[in-house]
Formats: structure tokens, C-alpha cells, sequence
């Protein structure tokens, strides 16, 4: 027999105590297994569910958040002559439109009725204006994407050209609107939720999520070949604001609400993620590394959505998170 | 009410769907057996599978939660508190040299049923979540999903602050949508009262008008609370922004040792925030691009 576990020596306090007075008093020694349950709430079961998302989700995340910020660069590019660079970039946003969906539908239970999703406009549902922002960038990037390439390869001369060139900057633009919604409203759709490491972190989320959009979009552009000075310079932005949100999430604790992303796997999978894609990114920078930087702000960018959706199941399946959050 | 016989709003005919009246469950612990007979007819009733038959090891329940395939869960606390009248005291001798024990002294100790079910909130949190419009509110004041419009996103799983509706996993028949209680709506609209409260044998589950069963629980607390249980109260957050659940609770101690959260929000109060950074968030990521490209070019 061990004496070293704390229940055994207490069941040794009471034996000592029982022959000493002839009474115990004081509480004894809960058995594994015992009548009176002490796990937190209900048998320890969780209160709210945990999220049933897959692989899919996070890799959309990424996918998403860098195709739509593509769109912004892309605007961007355009109106400063880039022209090179707008074509990349929008090419990667038309990746982005092609791939986001069979990533969202792959993950449904029910594939084959992914159309309701336009059945409705619900504007109180982050899920239905993402399913609608997404067919608004689709909409943009697609006849964006012809238009540009169309002017850019000469098909057409004269007014055409001109209408063709006109078309090019208007859905490009639309593009750019709906991309930079696509890239954020992912942190609208985890943090407004009943998981409490999602909705404590709720205004921290779409800016994460929006900026390692941008950063994402600006590092795969770089390896593409675009090593230009204003990616350069978003590079540098974009890890400083990930570093930033490093710091914040040290911060900003709210003990046993949120612990998801501070201990666990989970936890370590945010760090590691804001590691790679803030400070690490921003010392490559510095040192002139922009595709190390790069690639490190990419897997930072990928690790850190893995990571937040892990801390959901986490968070979910935590009875004890979810009072915490309720008392806070 | 027990004693009522088939006029009992548990056993007659009503016409609730038609006339559009709200209505509710009032769950009493108090009078529950803990026979699981709700569970049973639940299951038979709706043709629900079954969700694995495992052994939990708490108490004497196995069916664990609510969840996709299980709409109705009785559960079995058993919590070393005074029971009502119960007289308590130590379970010690009375003076250290006698070996007489006390007689009518012995530990606090109770054994609770609860059962538990989808609260159909005031302001339900899947209702507001679900981007097809599969889940829409009844005339009766509950909350339904149209299995054949659900193309199973789960949105609705994590936005229930109660952890009540879950995707159905493969195998199982209709895999891969949301479910969770229909409150008998097939059965309601036929002037029947849900199969839960049909079978319950002491009406500790009460199906009727809300207003009826929210006047009966408020008496039921002040009659349970002058005969010894001083830690009876009802579970009905109307103060949080779920403003009110259709199918409440009377429960005895706090809400957290059945798993039912003390203070629940329906998510939708957290959009105003998360928009509004993903707004500010947007904006400065296209100022941000746009001076880049200014500055350094």
C-alpha cells in the first residue's frame, strides 16, 4: 500500500482520529466510483457542445481569409499599376473562390443540400451573410478575373478594350469589398457562439483572423516572386499586428472561462501559430529573410486556425469554462 | 394535475397549434420516480435511434446528455444535501464512550430525477444561427427544425447555449442533420399532448399553457419550499437575454449540478462587437494595402 496519494493520507488522518477520539469528524475520502459524484456540473458532462467541425473548417479559414485578402492587394495593384501583380493576386483569389466552398461543403452533413445555404438572407446568422459574402466575392473574382486578363492580353482593341478595362476595375473592386469581408467575418462567425473561449475573445477574433489574412495574401504573393517593396511593407504590418495579438492573448485572461487557449494542445497550437506568424516573421523581416518570413507567417497563419478551432472543443467540452464565463 | 384523471391537461385533447396558444413543459423533479419512461416514449414516438448502449458509470444513468439522437434524459443526482424534512445530523456516536446510535440522526443525503429536454427558448440561439431557415418557431411558441431544409452545418450545435441540439454522426438513420426535441409538434398539430408528458406516471412532466404552468411551478416552489426544501426554486432565465425558456425546470440547489447553465446568452448579443471589429479590422487592412503601396512604390 502507498501512503504517498492525498487520499491515503487522509483515510490514514481518520483512522488515527478515530482511534484517538472515538469520532471522525470533517469530511472523508471520495472512492473512484463513489455515490456522491464531485466532478463540476453534471457528472462532469459538458453544458454547451462542442463544435462538430472538421479539418475542413480551418484550412477554409486560411484558404478563405487569403483568397479574400488576394482581392484587396489585387485593388490595390491595380490602381498603382502592378499589373503583373494584380493578375497573381487575383488568380489566388479565384483559387481561393474555387476552393472555399468544396472545403465548406465537404465538411456538411449533408452535401447534397449545401444550395440551402442561399434559401435565405439572415442577417442575425454569421453563418448565412458568410454563405452570402462568399457568393458575392465568387461573383466579383470570376468575370473580374476574364475581364483582367482579357485587357491585359490585347484580346480586344479600341471601345471594347475599354468597356473590358472598366469591367476589370468595377469587379475587381467588388472583389476587394467582399474579399476583406470574407477574410474577417470568420471571426465573427466563431466568436458570436455559446463556446466561451470564442465569444470572450469575439473582437479579437476578426482581426486576427482578417490580418493573417492579409499577411497570408502578401507571403504567398512574395513566393510567387513579387518581392516589391509595398508587399515588403504589409509583410512588416501584418506581423507586427499578429505580435500584438500575441501579446494581447497573454493578456487577456479570463482564468478557467478561457484556459482552452492558454493550456492544452490547443492552447500551444494559438502560441505556436502567433509565434510563427508574429514575432518570428517580423525578425526574418527585419533581417532581410522575406521568404522565410513568409513561409513562417503562412504556417503560422495555418497553425493558428487549427488551433482556435481545436480550443473550441476544448472550451465546449469543459463544464467548468462555461459557468466561469457566466460569473465573470 | 395528479387526481384530475383524463382532465388532466397531460391526458386531454387540446387544440393549442389552432388557436395559437404558447405552451410549455413544466418539469418537477420532486415527483419523478427516475422510471424513464419519457425517454422510452420519446424515442418510440419520433422513431429516434439509439445512441450507443454504454455504460456510464454515474449513478444510475447511461444516457449521459441530450443530444442528436437523444431528446429527452433523465437525470440522477445524488448529492449529500438535506432532503425536505429530512432530520440530519452526525452519523458519529452520541458520546464518544456509548456505542448508541442515534436513531433519528444520519447523513444529508437525496437522490434527485431530473428530466431534462430542449428548453425552446425565448430567443433560441440555433432559431437565430441556422443560415438555411430550417429551424423555425412553431404557433405554439416552440422551436422545430425541418429535417429535409437542414444540409447539416452545425452552426446551430455551438450556438445552443444549453448544448441541447447536436449533428446526428453515420451510421445512424437521416445522419448528418441537426436534431434535437420537436416538442411533439406532429402530435400537437393532431390536438395531442407530447408523448413525454402522456407517459409521464406522476405528471412530473406537465404539458399545457405556459402561463397555467408558470403560475403552477411559482406555487409548486412556495408549497415544496414550507415543507422543508428550502433550496427549491425554478430554472426560467427570463433575466438573460434567452428572456425565458418554453419548457422549464424546478430544481433543488443550484442550476450548475444538472448541467444547466446559471446565466445563459443567446449568441446573438455578441454579432454587435465581432461586427464591428471585423468592419474596423477590413478598413484598416484596405488603408493599410492602399498606403503600402503609396509609400513604398
Amino acid at each position: 500500500m502507498t501512503t504517498d496519494s492525498p487520499s491515503e493520507k487522509r483515510l490514514e488522518e481518520l483512522r488515527e482520529q478515530a482511534w484517538k477520539d472515538g469520532v471522525v469528524a470533517g469530511r472523508g475520502v471520495d472512492v473512484a466510483g463513489g455515490p456522491i459524484p464531485r466532478k463540476p456540473g453534471y457528472y462532469g458532462q459538458p453544458v454547451v457542445k462542442p463544435p462538430v467541425w472538421t479539418w475542413e473548417i480551418p484550412i477554409y479559414f486560411f484558404v478563405g481569409g487569403l483568397g479574400g485578402m488576394s482581392a484587396v492587394i489585387a485593388l490595390a495593384a491595380a490602381i498603382f499599376h502592378y499589373v503583373d501583380l494584380a493578375r497573381a493576386a487575383m488568380w489566388l483569389a479565384a483559387i481561393g473562390v474555387v476552393l472555399s466552398p468544396l472545403l465548406l461543403i465537404l465538411d456538411l452533413g449533408r452535401p447534397h443540400l449545401f444550395i440551402n445555404m442561399l434559401r435565405v438572407f439572415k442577417p442575425q446568422s454569421a453563418m448565412s451573410m458568410g454563405a452570402w459574402i462568399l457568393t458575392g466575392f465568387g461573383a466579383c473574382v470570376v468575370p473580374g478575373l476574364i475581364a483582367l486578363e482579357l485587357h491585359v492580353l490585347h484580346t480586344f482593341t479600341g471601345a471594347m478594350d475599354q468597356f473590358v478595362r472598366i469591367a476589370a476595375g468595377l469587379f475587381i473592386f467588388g472583389s476587394a469589398f467582399f474579399g476583406m469581408l470574407l477574410a474577417t467575418y470568420t471571426g465573427v462567425l466563431i466568436g458570436a457562439t455559446a463556446i466561451p473561449a470564442w465569444f470572450l475573445h469575439r473582437a479579437l477574433l476578426p482581426i486576427h483572423f482578417g490580418i493573417a489574412g492579409l499577411g497570408s495574401a502578401a507571403a504567398f504573393l512574395e513566393l510567387l516572386g513579387h518581392r516589391i517593396a509595398p508587399l515588403n511593407a504589409i509583410g512588416f504590418f501584418t506581423a507586427a499586428v499578429e505580435s500584438v495579438v500575441l501579446v494581447w492573448l497573454t493578456v487577456d485572461k479570463h482564468g478557467a472561462a478561457d484556459r482552452a487557449i492558454h493550456e492544452h494542445s490547443s492552447g500551444w497550437l494559438i502560441r505556436i501559430g502567433e509565434i510563427f506568424s508574429g514575432p518570428l516573421a517580423l525578425i526574418l523581416r527585419f533581417f532581410g529573410l522575406v521568404p522565410f518570413a513568409a513561409i513562417s507567417f503562412l504556417i503560422g497563419a495555418l497553425v493558428s486556425r487549427f488551433g482556435w478551432i481545436a480550443a473550441g472543443k476544448v472550451s465546449g467540452s469543459d463544464p467548468e469554462s462555461v459557468f466561469a464565463a457566466q460569473r465573470l | 394535475m395528479i387526481g384530475e384523471g383524463i382532465q388532466s391537461t397531460n391526458q386531454r385533447r387540446h387544440s393549442f397549434v389552432q388557436d395559437h396558444v404558447e405552451v410549455g413543459f413544466f418539469t418537477d423533479p420532486t415527483v419523478c420516480i427516475g422510471c424513464k419512461a419519457c425517454e422510452v416514449a420519446c424515442k418510440e414516438w419520433n422513431q429516434v435511434p439509439d445512441d450507443g448502449f454504454t455504460w456510464s458509470g454515474n449513478s444510475y444513468d447511461n444516457t449521459g446528455h441530450l443530444g442528436a439522437s437523444t431528446w429527452r434524459h433523465v437525470m440522477f443526482l445524488e448529492q449529500d444535501r438535506q432532503k425536505g424534512n429530512q432530520i440530519t445530523g452526525s452519523m458519529g456516536l452520541l458520546d464518544p464512550q456509548s456505542t448508541i446510535r442515534a436513531p433519528q440522526s444520519e447523513d444529508p443525503f437525496r437522490w434527485v430525477f431530473l428530466s431534462d429536454v430542449c428548453k425552446h427558448c425565448e430567443e433560441a440561439g440555433c432559431l437565430e444561427a441556422c443560415p438555411t431557415g430550417s429551424i423555425v418557431r412553431t404557433e405554439v411558441g416552440s422551436v422545430l427544425v425541418q429535417n429535409d431544409v437542414c444540409n447539416g452545418c452545425g452552426y446551430c450545435v455551438v450556438s445552443c447555449p444549453f448544448g441541447v441540439i447536436d449533428r446526428r454522426p453515420s451510421p445512424l438513420p437521416d445522419a448528418g442533420g441537426a436534431f434535437k426535441c420537436t416538442f411533439c409538434y406532429d402530435r400537437q398539430k393532431s390536438g395531442l399532448v407530447p408523448a413525454c408528458a402522456k407517459v409521464c406516471p406522476t405528471e412530473s412532466i406537465v404539458f399545457g399553457r405556459l402561463d397555467d404552468l408558470r403560475a403552477r411551478g411559482a406555487e409548486r416552489v412556495q408549497q415544496l419550499q414550507q415543507s422543508g426544501y428550502n433550496d427549491a426554486q425554478l430554472y426560467d432565465p427570463t433575466e438573460t437575454s434567452v428572456r425565458g425558456i418554453h419548457a422549464f425546470f424546478l430544481i433543488l440547489g443550484e442550476p450548475e449540478a444538472y448541467g444547466l447553465p446559471p446565466k445563459p446568452q443567446v449568441p446573438t448579443i455578441y454579432l454587435k462587437s465581432a461586427w464591428t471589429s471585423a468592419f474596423a479590422t477590413a478598413v484598416v487592412s484596405i488603408i493599410a494595402t492602399l498606403l503600402a503601396f503609396a509609400f513604398f512604390s
